[in-house]
């Protein structure tokens, strides 16, 4: 399987990465959807684990979260339906949780399912960087886990840098101070910012996200990275669904 | 005396293996704002005089350390009581909220918003923003509106917007989430004034420094009455435990003062339906810092459950994790049903209805192998006007005789 920096770096340019809830709409659509996503010509999946205290989310994912875990979704099932849709496809797969999920689960024993399911990529938005440095990032590299790290327009360039050389992933530029969910047209302010980075000449490929919702987003943000992030309006896409494949033809489509 | 260990915050934001700041590069930059600055600015004279001009003109300090005699005679020792529900707006919260909002002013802040359990805390915020013209959202549990209706009332009669959370168990944790999603979307206009001990490393310490005032007048006051300035336990009720932090504040590292936290049982600790995390919890993140709480072998953060609206929370502050595992602090719980027969019992002994929060402090009294000459101060966090719906619910169903 190609890494997902690999996946990223070889496009070069307008790189989709859907994210969706692992156990949204049902607890068995997961395979469905990783299936249908990569055949729709998607680029790489985001799988989000459903958490009872997402606090980087709004109110889309939330919902999709807590709809997740009422239908029994847990971490240990996660891994096994990856297992199970990596008999289909072989797109790259990244995770995104919290901190605490990885750490009660148990971090290698984390890492070693996630490698062993054919998980590629990991994204904890509160696990610290330097926590991450000091007592994690050998054992990343141990399981071959891509990992991610967030910048937004309130982080330093210093910051940035780090975030850049940590990053093993991709960069996650994360489009405006915010939680997810927000749509709107991008700003100036949100152009200025995305330029800012992409003058920095970094080392890890970049995606946009948060607030990436349609081919107008998508299109816009894509001038300033390798890709996008679209994460609730799929999830808003598939919560009024009847045929997942249909919907996510047609989602997929309309980017 | 002294003890080895120390019970202060290290440099990196830990209290032995709890504390830290675990939080979205969102919050990054405010949190790193206020870590850097929140030492010195609180340090500044100009800052320290008009703190302490307004806990004294304004809140109406130092509270009066009061000897309950009737509960001496009750329990067997000295029992004194510390009368944070004097303060203006009848709780201890007040004391942080007038040393946040300095300090929000300080960073140039224009918005304020603050999380409300039983609603003492989201009060107290209203009270200092009506006092500094500051725009004031407060976050509370669509569960704990209903439950604390006058202190909704109070709040927007304040001037405050107070917003609903409708996510989880509809209570101070979920508030506690809105708070934060509010505040990642609004990072540079507003500050966040966390009203416990929690949170992100500087908030646990922040905060038990703004609320320290407590066990330094503690300290003066058991001088004057018993001729020695320390008192043989401290007791407070711990949900967070921003009253417990300042009771215990200046007595932490002397080993001749007991240290007890009294947590809500709820309907009793194996029943599923309580909040007593120092037995339920287990080493993880809530709110930005690493303490116990109770979760799921998943990570997933478990529904607490307490009558009482302010201790009604999952997690407790990062201190009192360490203070718990060090030994260094006992705690005990009280079920909704002691903690009411304490609300009875201090009401009719000594002339004071206490919060629900506070009588679980009361509660746990009986459980404590006192001796006559013990002298116990139990910090009175605040008193039950709000609580008065609840009580008389209480009453009617089980047929009290008043």
């Amino acid at each position: 399987m190609k890494s997902i920096r690999q996946t990223i770096t070889d496009k070069g340019q307008n790189v989709l990465n859907i994210y969706f809830t692992a156990g949204h709409p049902t607890l068995v659509s997961t395979v469905d959807i990783i299936i249908s996503l990569a055949k729709s010509g998607v680029d790489l999946i985001e799988l989000g684990i459903p958490y009872s205290d997402p606090l980087a989310d709004g109110l889309t994912i939330q919902k999709s979260g807590e709809a997740a875990l009422r239908n029994g979704q847990t971490i240990s099932n996660i891994f096994a339906q990856v297992k199970e849709a990596r008999k289909s496809t072989d797109i790259p797969i990244v995770m995104m949780g919290y901190f605490n999920q990885f750490l009660q689960y148990g971090a290698e024993r984390f890492l070693k399912d996630a490698y062993e399911s054919g998980v590629q990529g990991l994204i904890l938005p509160d696990l610290p960087m330097d926590i991450y440095q000091n007592e994690y990032q050998s054992m990343f590299e141990k399981y071959h886990m891509e990992i991610s790290f967030l910048v937004t327009p309130l982080t330093s360039d210093d910051r940035i840098h780090l975030a850049d050389q940590l990053s093993s992933g991709f960069l996650y530029v994360v489009s405006q101070s915010s939680i997810t969910g927000k749509s709107g047209d991008l700003s100036d302010t949100q152009r200025q910012y995305f330029q800012r980075i992409q003058d920095m000449k970094l080392t890890s490929p970049q995606l946009i996200g948060f607030g990436i919702h349609d081919k107008k987003s998508r299109m816009e943000a894509s001038q300033y990275a390798h890709g996008v992030i679209v994460g609730s309006a799929f999830i808003r896409a598939l919560d009024g669904s009847q045929n997942v494949k249909e919907t996510i033809k047609d989602f997929v489509g309309g980017l | 005396m002294t003890s080895k260990q120390s019970y202060h915050v290290s440099p990196s934001g830990h209290y032995g293996d709890f504390g830290g700041a675990y939080i979205p590069e969102m919050l990054y930059a405010n949190v790193e704002e206020i870590k850097n600055k929140y030492i010195e600015i609180s340090n500044e004279p100009e800052f320290q005089a008009e703190f302490h001009q307004l806990l004294k003109d304004y809140v109406g300090r130092p509270s009066p350390l009061y000897k309950a005699n009737t509960l001496s005679e009750k329990y067997g020792a000295n029992i004194y009581l510390k009368r944070e529900d004097l303060n203006h707006t009848g709780a201890h919260k007040i004391n942080n909220t007038i040393g946040q909002i300095l300090l929000a002013k300080r960073l140039g802040k224009k918005r304020i918003i603050a999380e409300t359990g039983a609603g003492q805390h989201g009060v107290a915020t209203a009270t200092v923003c009506a006092l500094m013209k500051l725009e004031c959202i407060v976050y509370m549990g669509a569960v704990d509106i209903e439950r604390q209706a006058p202190n909704v009332a109070r709040m927007k009669m304040l001037g405050a917007t107070v917003i609903p959370a409708e996510s989880g168990s509809k209570t101070l944790k979920d508030a506690t989430n809105e708070a934060i999603r509010d505040w990642i979307n609004n990072a540079e206009t507003t500050h966040y004034i966390i009203g416990s001990a929690i949170g992100p490393h500087p908030y646990p310490d922040m905060v038990t420094r703004y609320q320290s005032v407590i066990s330094a007048e503690i300290k003066e006051q058991i001088q004057e009455k018993t001729g020695k300035d320390y008192p043989d336990y401290v007791v407070a009720c711990v949900g967070g435990g921003s009253n417990a932090a300042g009771a215990f504040y200046h007595f932490l590292h002397d080993d001749r003062v007991q240290l007890i936290l009294a947590e809500a049982a709820g309907k009793g600790i194996d029943t599923g339906h309580s909040a007593a995390t120092s037995i339920l919890g287990t080493k993880g993140i809530i709110h930005g810092c690493m303490t116990l709480l109770m979760q799921t072998p998943d990570g997933q953060i478990v529904e607490p459950y307490s009558l009482s609206a302010g201790l009604d929370y999952p997690g407790i502050g990062p201190l009192h994790a360490h203070l718990i595992t060090t030994k260094r602090a006992k705690v005990y719980a009280a079920t909704d049903d002691e903690a009411m027969q304490a609300v009875l019992e201090l009401s009719a002994a000594e002339g004071i209805i206490p919060a629900l929060e506070t009588a679980h402090a009361l509660a746990i009294l009986s459980k404590m192998d006192l001796k006559s000459e013990d002298n116990v101060v139990i910090c009175l966090s605040g008193r039950g006007d709000k609580d008065l719906n609840t009580y008389l619910k209480y009453i009617e169903e089980h047929k009290i005789e008043l």
